[in-house]
C-alpha cells in the first residue's frame, strides 16, 4: 500500500494493487498488539490501526485500483502477471512491477526437530490468526520453541486468553526478538524463558504431549544429563523469517539461496529491470515503520523507471 | 531482569501476572523501557515508591515510563470482542490509555463478555470509561455488515 501510494504521489497514472486476501492490509491485521507505527506516525498504534491509516489514502488515490481476492499464479520474464479471481483468470502486463508479498514463517520441519507427528504444533503467526482473526485457541498447555517477536507476543496473548504458557525455549544466551517484547510479555506474566535450551523431542499420540528439552553447550550441542520433559498440548515454533519470493524467482530473478532475497546491491532492486521488491520480501524488517519508508522508496523507484 | 534459568527442573509457579510493588524501599532499579523499539536501559533511583532520578533514557518518554513503571505500572491493553452480523468474526480492541497492570486480567474478563453488532470504524469507542478507570475500550479495526 505504501509503494502503490508512492508511486502513484510520484506522478505514476494507472496502479494495479493485487491482493489474494478479502481485505487490505495483510499481516497487520492480526497484530492487534501496539508497538506500530512510532516512527513512521510518532504514535503508539495496534497492527490493524497502522494499516487503516494507508487503507484510508488508498480508498482516496484515484489512480489506484484495488484488487481483492487475487491470488497471482504466474509471472513470466516481460513482466506478464497472470492472476486468479473470483469469476475468472486475468492476464496484466504491467511496464513496473512492485513485488510486497512479505515473508513466511520457518517451521518445525526447517529445525529438524526429532519426535512424533502429533496434531498441536503451530507456527507463532498461524496462532495468532487463529487467535485474534478465527477466535480459536489452539491449546491450553503451550511451549513455545524460539524467542522471536511474533513467540513472545503469542506467549502474551495465551496467557490473556487464559491459557498456560509452560516455557520458552531458545537455543541462544539471548533473545532474538526486540527486549521491549521479553519485558512486556514475557517477564510480566512471569512466563519461563529458557536460554541455552533445545528441544530434543516432540512427542505424543493424537495431540502433542511433551516435549523433551535439554540445556546446550556453545556449540549448541546438549549437555549430556541436563535433559528433562514438560508436558504440553500445544507447540508453538517461532524461529525465524523467510522473504517470499519464489513468484519472481520463477521468473529469472537472481534469488540468494541463503537469505530467500532477491540478489541487489541496492534496497527494493532485483536484477530484473522494472522488477522491485519491498518490505519484508525484500528482507526481514524489526518494524513496520522501516518497512514503509523503504515500500515508499520502491515507489519512487518504480515511478523514475517508468521515465526513463 | 530476564530470568535466565539453567536449572533443569522446571519451576513450579503460576503464571498470573507479576506486580511489583516497590514500597518501604530506598533503592535503584534497572530497568528497560519499553516505550519503542530501542529499548534503552534505565537506571531509576526510588523511595517509597517515589521516583527521584532516572538516567540512561535517550528521550522524555523514558523517564515517564520509569516514573509509570514503579509508580503504578500500566500497559496498553489489547484483545479482541466477539461479532455478530458484521463482516469480522472479532473486533480487534485496545484501551485508549494504558491501565494498571493489576487490572488486566479483571479487564480481560470483562472484554469476554462483550459483543459488537453494529458496523464501526477504528478508534470508535466500543465501552466508555472502561471498569471504571476513566480510560475507552476502543476498536482498531473497521467492520461493515
Amino acid at each position: 500500500m505504501a509503494a502503490a501510494i508512492s508511486a502513484s504521489e510520484n506522478g505514476v497514472k494507472d496502479i494495479l494493487l493485487l491482493e489474494r486476501d478479502q481485505y487490505l492490509g495483510g499481516i497487520l491485521n492480526q497484530c492487534i498488539h501496539t508497538g506500530f507505527g512510532l516512527e513512521y506516525f510518532k504514535e503508539v498504534l495496534t497492527g490493524p490501526e497502522y494499516a487503516d491509516r494507508f487503507i484510508k489514502k488508498i480508498k482516496k488515490a484515484p489512480d489506484i485500483e484495488v484488487s481483492l481476492k487475487s491470488f497471482v499464479v504466474r509471472l513470466v520474464k516481460d513482466r506478464t502477471l497472470t492472476y486468479l479471481k473470483p469469476g475468472g483468470m486475468y492476464t496484466v502486463r504491467p511496464r513496473a512491477l512492485i513485488m510486497a508479498t512479505g515473508c513466511r514463517e520457518k517451521t518445525r520441519e526447517m529445525i529438524h526437530i526429532p519426535g512424533t507427528r502429533p496434531a498441536g504444533v503451530f507456527s507463532a503467526g498461524l496462532a495468532q490468526k487463529l487467535i485474534n482473526i478465527e477466535g480459536l485457541l489452539p491449546g491450553k498447555e503451550v511451549v513455545i520453541i524460539g524467542s522471536g517477536d511474533i513467540g513472545l507476543i503469542m506467549a502474551r496473548r495465551f496467557t490473556l486468553e487464559g491459557a498456560k504458557v509452560k516455557a520458552i525455549l531458545e537455543i541462544q544466551p539471548n533473545t532474538r526478538g526486540l527486549i521491549r517484547n521479553v519485558v512486556q510479555c514475557v517477564e510480566d506474566f512471569d512466563i519461563p524463558i529458557y536460554f541455552n535450551h533445545k528441544v530434543l523431542r516432540v512427542d505424543g499420540k493424537d495431540r502433542v504431549e511433551k516435549v523433551t528439552v535439554a540445556r546446550t553447550d556453545e556449540k549448541m550441542n546438549e549437555v549430556p544429563g541436563t535433559s528433562f520433559s514438560i508436558g504440553c498440548d500445544t507447540v508453538l515454533i517461532s524461529v525465524g523469517l523467510i522473504p517470499e519470493n519464489e513468484m519472481i524467482e520463477m521468473a529469472g530473478v537472481a534469488i540468494d539461496k541463503r537469505t530467500n532475497s532477491p540478489v541487489s546491491k541496492e534496497v527494493n532492486r532485483t536484477s530484473m529491470p522494472g522488477v522491485f521488491v519491498c518490505g519484508n520480501s525484500f528482507k526481514v524488517y524489526d518494524v513496520v515503520d522501516r518497512v514503509t519508508s523503504d515500500s515508499e522508496l520502491a515507489g519512487k523507484m518504480a515511478a523514475e523507471y517508468l521515465r526513463v | 531482569m530476564i530470568t535466565i534459568s539453567t536449572d533443569p527442573v522446571l519451576p513450579t509457579r503460576s503464571t498470573g501476572l507479576v506486580i511489583s510493588t516497590y514500597q518501604g524501599y530506598s533503592m535503584n532499579k534497572m530497568m528497560i523501557c519499553i516505550e519503542c523499539p530501542k529499548g534503552c536501559s534505565l537506571s531509576v533511583d526510588y523511595e517509597n515508591c517515589k521516583v527521584v532520578k532516572v538516567e540512561g533514557a535517550k528521550c522524555p518518554k523514558g523517564t515517564g515510563y520509569a516514573i509509570s513503571e514503579i509508580e503504578c505500572p500500566s500497559r496498553i491493553l489489547t484483545a479482541t470482542v466477539v461479532a455478530k452480523g458484521l463482516d469480522l468474526k472479532l473486533i480487534p480492541v485496545r484501551t485508549n490509555k494504558p491501565i494498571p497492570k493489576k487490572d488486566i486480567f479483571r479487564a480481560m474478563e470483562e472484554i469476554a463478555k462483550l459483543k459488537v453488532t453494529e458496523p464501526l470504524q477504528a478508534g470508535d469507542t466500543v465501552v466508555e470509561n472502561f471498569l471504571g478507570l476513566g480510560v475507552k475500550l476502543i476498536a482498531t479495526r473497521e467492520a461493515t455488515c
